[in-house]
């Protein structure tokens, strides 16, 4: 295999692996609040549509991605009612939020651009455009005759959106906001021990949905990344299972914002993987595509089996606080 | 103290649920353009007053029936079974195997064939997920939906590499052979002189998913082993002090459920595509939530919650074709009724027990009890 092909594989794994991050560290809020959250799917999908609506009417892909905010804020504040204020059964909301997601993306699509359920494609500045770097080369050609180095930096560090750019330093920012504050602090005691934060005068309820609402935003982002950035539209489905892999990264990563990255940046490789090279020969043996699709589902179990590491979720995680029994 | 009678929990809390949905509904559908009582009209007129109409209805409700089912007795021992969907499609593998390779004489053996493999397969699917909850506390929502990405990926690499008849573009299975057809509701009712059913794909298997509501009414509420079903869901703690073994019940419950949810692939690839496809389930694993939610975990009411959902199914396919009201819209009602009937419900509850509460407080008990 040539080098300039091993970049080029992990060039689509960053870009690939943007959405999952981010999603993935949404959820990282969430859960380590204790709150689970299993709509991270549908938080992605509604904002994926309303991001590609208002870029696409507007004409601005800023204005876009605040609308797709919105539109995944809305179904975070149901989420919280349901499983902080009501103290209802946080999977079953979440699986309602994905449905409605999913249900209203289209019928919403649909209403306004009758083109099936999809919208029409984004240009110019409806669009994240790529950032090329100071003196990184942008033809293909230049690119494959230039030195190993160059090749790196051209290919793999510039010429993605801001958003790519903007995820990886989300990671340190989070790990500061979690082990460094006292917002952090708070946060990560009301998952393990809600009942101590109460006694500490901190306000349970208050806590539980700032962390609801971050995960908004961050899907928010991520469903705007989706359809404006790695896209240029918004297609039914167009999530396709990345909430719920996302997932499976968070606990791949045992709930901490590091590993995160690792875990992301390693399924978005399974996902380059398996889009440019389909079936993988290895000796006499071939890969079949549909194992690479299906590798950080298997993985996920095998980490939840506790064989390898032990995956402990936070505490109190999807347990209702209740101040009085 | 019980705060509400007993039928007003089971009868008016979804039913209220659903009106709400409803409600909602509604101005989705006025935010569309459209008018909603025309939709509704248009609803009913196709899915219950035509014989062809209510053929779909039933069609639908016979595997809301079986994933409903499967839903319900995983809650009653308090495991939320999210993965029907996944079970349900190694239940059509099953159903596809039984059908392939095996020559059957009569449908009816065929049938049984077919069942037996289907609810095997489908309970084979259950159990890691059952066992890793059981034995090392990894939760069973997230080992579910992890296996039902993992069996859509297994089902396209069997109908891909294995399966697909050569020569054959998309990804499907042969056409089982005609010995295996299961009799259609047209076969069974309709004479030349009234043709019933006319082309609906409802079949002998819904006397199957009426036959699952009986033996899940049995197993659950007139057998030993749904006592400690019920036993366990009810009180972990209590359950394993009195001897219940936790493990055994995990498993078996997760068991039955996943063989509930393989059941389904007989109406679908058996009864109505004839061949095994890649997407059989079309989300039926999903509306079980909703179904057992709304049936309250009993078979009566996942079968009256199957039908409804039936309905919905089919009028949501008639609005499609006659307005621009997108089948989506189903989805939506599916995902309200699953909000209020599932995490809202305290939303639901909580005013109705303080009615219920006013109630009583005006009407003070004939022996002057003090509630």
């Amino acid at each position: 295999m040539e080098f300039i092909t091993i970049i080029q594989v992990l060039d689509s794994t960053l870009r690939l692996s943007t959405p999952l991050l981010l999603a993935c560290l949404a959820g990282l809020y969430s859960e380590r609040a204790g709150i689970f959250d299993i709509g991270l799917e549908g938080k992605m999908l509604i904002a994926a549509l309303f991001s590609a609506a208002v870029a696409y009417t507007s004409g601005n892909v800023w204005v876009g991605m605040l609308a797709g905010i919105g539109a995944s804020l809305a179904l975070s504040l149901i989420h919280g009612l349901a499983s902080i204020t009501f103290r209802g059964n946080q999977l079953i909301s979440g699986v309602a939020i994905n449905f409605l997601a999913s249900g209203m993306s289209v019928l919403v699509a649909q209403s306004w651009f009758k083109q099936g359920g999809r919208t029409p494609s984004l240009k110019g500045d409806a669009r994240f455009e790529p950032i090329e770097l100071p003196g990184a080369l942008t033809r293909i050609r230049d690119i494959a005759e230039a030195n190993p180095l160059m090749q790196v930096y051209s290919e793999l560090i510039s010429g993605h959106t801001i958003i790519v750019y903007l995820s990886l330093l989300l990671v340190p920012l989070t790990w500061w906001v979690l082990f460094r504050t006292r917002f952090g602090l708070r946060m990560r005691a009301v998952g393990e021990n809600p009942a101590a934060v109460d006694t500490a005068g901190v306000s349970v309820v208050w806590l539980r949905f700032s962390a609801v609402l971050i995960c908004g935003v961050l899907c928010g982002i991520a469903g705007a990344y989706l359809a404006t950035a790695l896209q240029a539209q918004f297609v039914k489905e167009m999530t396709a299972g990345r909430g719920f892999i996302a997932l499976a990264a968070l606990i791949f990563a045992k709930w901490r914002p590091w590993s995160a990255l690792w875990a992301c940046l390693l399924f978005g490789l399974l996902q380059a993987i398996a889009v440019r090279f389909q079936n993988i020969q290895v000796g006499e043996f071939t890969i079949p595509v549909q194992f690479m699709e299906a590798l950080p589902y298997i993985l996920t179990v095998v980490i939840l089996a506790g064989f390898i590491g032990k995956a402990i979720p936070p505490r109190a995680g999807g347990e209702p606080y209740v101040k009085e029994r | 103290m019980d705060k509400m009678p007993k039928w007003a929990d089971a009868v008016l809390v979804p039913l209220f649920s659903l009106i709400l949905a409803a409600l909602l509904s509604a101005l989705v559908i006025l935010a569309i353009g459209e008018d909603p009582i025309a939709a509704f009209k248009l609803m009913v007129n196709g899915a219950l007053m035509r014989s062809a109409g209510w053929g779909y209805t039933l069609y639908y409700a016979t595997n809301f029936i079986f994933t409903g089912l499967a839903v319900s007795v995983a809650f009653h021992a308090r495991l939320f079974n999210i993965g029907g969907e996944g079970q349900a499609m190694l239940g059509g593998l099953g159903v596809a195997m039984a059908c392939l390779y095996i020559p059957w004489p009569h449908w009816a053996l065929a049938l049984l064939g077919s069942a037996t493999l289907a609810a095997l397969f489908g309970a084979a699917w259950a159990l890691i997920p059952a066992y890793l909850q059981a034995k090392r506390g990894s939760h069973v929502v997230i080992t579910t939906i992890m296996f039902n990405y993992i069996a859509f990926s297994l089902l396209g690499y069997m109908l891909v590499n294995v399966l697909r008849p050569p020569g054959a573009g998309d990804p499907a299975s042969e056409k089982f052979h005609a010995s295996t057809h299961l009799p259609t509701f047209q076969d069974m009712f309709a004479t030349p002189d009234n043709p019933l059913f006319r082309s609906a794909p409802a079949n002998v298997s819904f006397f199957l998913a009426l036959a699952a509501c009986v033996f899940v009414y049995i197993l659950i509420w007139r057998t030993r082993l749904g006592y400690e079903i019920r036993h366990f869901g009810h009180s972990q703690t209590a359950a394993l002090y009195a001897g219940t073994n936790g493990t055994r019940i995990t498993v078996i419950a997760m068991l039955i459920s996943g063989a509930l949810a393989g059941l389904m692939a007989v109406n679908t690839t058996q009864g109505e595509a004839e061949r095994l496809i890649l997407n059989s389930t079309e989300g039926a694993g999903f509306i079980g939530i909703a179904v057992a939610l709304m049936g309250r975990n009993h078979p009566f009411g996942v079968l009256l919650a199957a039908l409804l959902f039936g309905f919905l199914y089919q009028g949501g396919a008639e609005l499609a074709l006659w307005t621009t009201i997108p089948v989506q819209l189903i989805m939506v009602i599916q995902a309200l009724v699953i909000l209020f009937t599932g995490a809202l419900d305290n939303m639901v509850r909580m005013p109705l027990e303080k009615l219920f509460l006013a109630l009583r407080k005006d009407t003070p008990s004939k022996n002057g009890e003090t509630l």
